[in-house]
């Protein structure tokens, strides 16, 4: 069931990815990284990290692509011109991805030590409790060395944003 | 019995249920609304209008469907199944009450329970967002366009200060759990006072509750926060260009929304399930004296009616409510009613207060509702926050 599960968030993963490559308007492509992210947090929820799979959903999907697709519609962009695909691009293109990506993932799988295959519901220590724990304990520093970068983005942001009043 | 079986028993009852909440919901607010302005409201259809949702429907699935030339045809068609199911997702997680057994089987009231149940919402209620933001832009009208830009701009703003007034109470009872927040209001302050949310030591969450209502009306386009459907300047918003049962799904989605919203501020501010005050008090007669009230006062308007057909529709009634109140002295079905109740008459309390707002207040500007959330509500639920993590640190 979960190997199942699996397949089916990964291939929605990968389909949405590849729809966003090849979709010309830019509000399709935010809405197929939606669906990318979606499928993520499908995936974390499978491996156990409820936390991370919430995060996901209300961060990235709810909250950064909403504010994406705000743009593309405040902007009112329309599609992007298909460019010309040369007929050797068109031929050679699919069968050249193959290979690379059969040779990808030959090289990783020699050179990558072999690990314990991941069995899903092993995982435990995804709960917001676990989370905020290590957060405030063991990667306090880290964690509290990107909010002040994110204030400095903010900061930044409304910099660059104000109007120079004279 | 299997889990399946169950589940899928379970999931009939609630979704038979719910439909039923959202269509005479829209009744409810017809009628108090009507009342409010001293009209009467919907009473052609059935006894006192209440076969009017019956006919609304009937109207809605067999309007004619039109499609209009210039829109996006893949996402105007998307739009409306995303509101609605993102709507409607949320039932899924809400528990309506304790641990019963019905026919010797053991089960929870409610269909199930995340412990992620809090942020679990929050998400989903953050992507019921593209429902209204698509439908605004494949409409390719410049009033939808404007109502879906208005409707993003909106979501965003207002899901921080409810994010942080939702972050309060969590303090306190520990947990993401909708079910153990609710169990964790369960109790009283010397004998009366409920340990609810707006009540609970070391802080009361009254200002999150507060906080988390307006944020609430924000989130879901209601009055006086519809900016995006503001029919007096963009016609009807963002589902101008739809008709038959997609400006229905929209429809319906509104009323999830709403149904979903106080549901949440019913279980993470006003106790759940848990009597307002303690059961050996007798809260228990609570719902029958309730009942066999509205059964009298049927009775008396029956003897003097105001309309002819009252003579025959209020005795009616008044039987039916009796039936109720007699429903609820029947020992072995109080442990599946009274929480039912408790739960049914907060949740419904918070919803008149969403009609009772559309019926009394005017609509802002838009800049006035930028300015508010960001520079009134995010401050206070920061301020709110602060002071309740100081009041859970200083007072384990």
């Amino acid at each position: 069931m979960d190997a199942l599960l699996f397949m089916i968030f990964a291939a929605i993963a990968v389909i949405c990815a590849i729809n966003l490559v090849v979709q010309t308007h830019p509000i399709s492509s935010a809405l197929s990284l939606v669906g990318v992210m979606g499928a993520l947090a499908a995936l974390y929820l499978l491996l156990g990290g409820e936390f991370i799979a919430a995060a996901q959903l209300v961060v990235y999907a709810g909250a950064i692509m909403v504010l994406f697709v705000f743009v593309i519609m405040l902007l009112n962009a329309g599609s992007e011109r298909k460019p010309v695909i040369k007929p050797r691009g068109k031929y050679l293109g699919a069968p050249l991805l193959l290979v690379f990506l059969g040779m990808m993932a030959y090289l990783i799988q020699r050179i990558m030590p072999a690990s314990a295959p991941v069995v899903f519901g092993a995982f435990q220590g995804g709960t917001a409790k676990e989370i905020g724990r290590s957060l405030f304990t063991v990667y306090l520093l880290p964690f509290e060395v990107t909010s002040v970068l994110i204030l400095i983005a903010i900061l930044g942001a409304i910099v660059l944003a104000r109007k120079e009043v004279d | 019995m299997n889990y399946y079986l169950l589940s899928l028993i379970k999931t009939a009852i609630v979704v038979g249920i719910f439909m039923h909440v959202l269509a005479y919901l829209q009744w409810i607010e017809r009628k108090v609304i009507a009342h409010v302005q001293l009209r009467v409201g919907p009473r052609r259809v059935g006894p006192h209008g209440l076969l009017q949702p019956l006919a609304d429907v009937i109207k809605l699935v067999t309007k004619e469907d039109i499609l209009p030339s210039h829109v996006n045809k893949v996402f105007y068609f998307m739009a409306p199944f995303i509101a609605v199911t993102f709507a409607l997702i949320s039932i899924s997680i809400i528990p309506f009450g304790p641990e019963i057994t019905v026919g010797g089987v053991r089960t929870q009231m409610g269909l199930t329970d995340l412990n992620i149940g809090v942020l679990f919402i929050l998400g989903i209620s953050g992507l019921g967002v593209y429902g209204v933001a698509l439908a605004g832009w494949a409409s390719n009208n410049k009033y939808a366009l404007m109502g879906g830009l208005r409707s993003s701009a909106q979501m965003i703003s207002y899901e921080l200060p409810m994010a942080l007034a939702l972050v309060a109470p969590l303090l306190i009872l520990n947990t993401l759990s909708l079910r153990e927040i609710a169990n964790g209001q369960e109790g009283f302050y010397l004998g009366f006072i409920p340990k609810w949310s707006i009540f609970q030591m070391p802080f009361p969450q009254v200002f999150s509750f507060i906080l988390f209502l307006i944020a609430g009306f924000a989130e879901t386009n209601r009055v006086p926060f519809d900016l995006p459907e503001a029919e007096n300047e963009l016609v009807a918003g963002f589902h101008v260009e739809y008709a038959s049962m997609k400006f229905a799904s929209f429809f319906m989605a509104e009323y999830a929304n709403m149904v979903t919203v106080s549901c949440v501020a019913t279980l993470l501010f006003l106790g759940g399930w848990h009597p307002i005050f303690p059961e050996k008090y007798g809260s228990g007669l609570i719902p029958v004296v309730i009942f066999a009230a509205s059964a009298l006062l049927c009775f008396f308007h029956a003897a003097n009616p105001a309309r002819p057909f009252d003579r025959i529709t209020l005795p009616v009634f008044g039987v039916l409510f009796l039936g109720a109140a007699g429903l609820f002295l029947l020992p072995p079905v109080q442990p599946i009613l009274l929480p039912l109740f408790w739960f049914a008459a907060k949740v419904g309390i918070i919803l008149f207060v969403f009609i009772w707002v559309r019926a009394t207040l005017p609509r802002f500007r838009y800049d006035q509702l930028m300015r508010f959330a960001w520079t009134f509500m995010f401050p206070v639920a920061l301020i709110n926050l602060f002071i309740t993590g100081l009041m859970v640190a200083l007072f384990p």
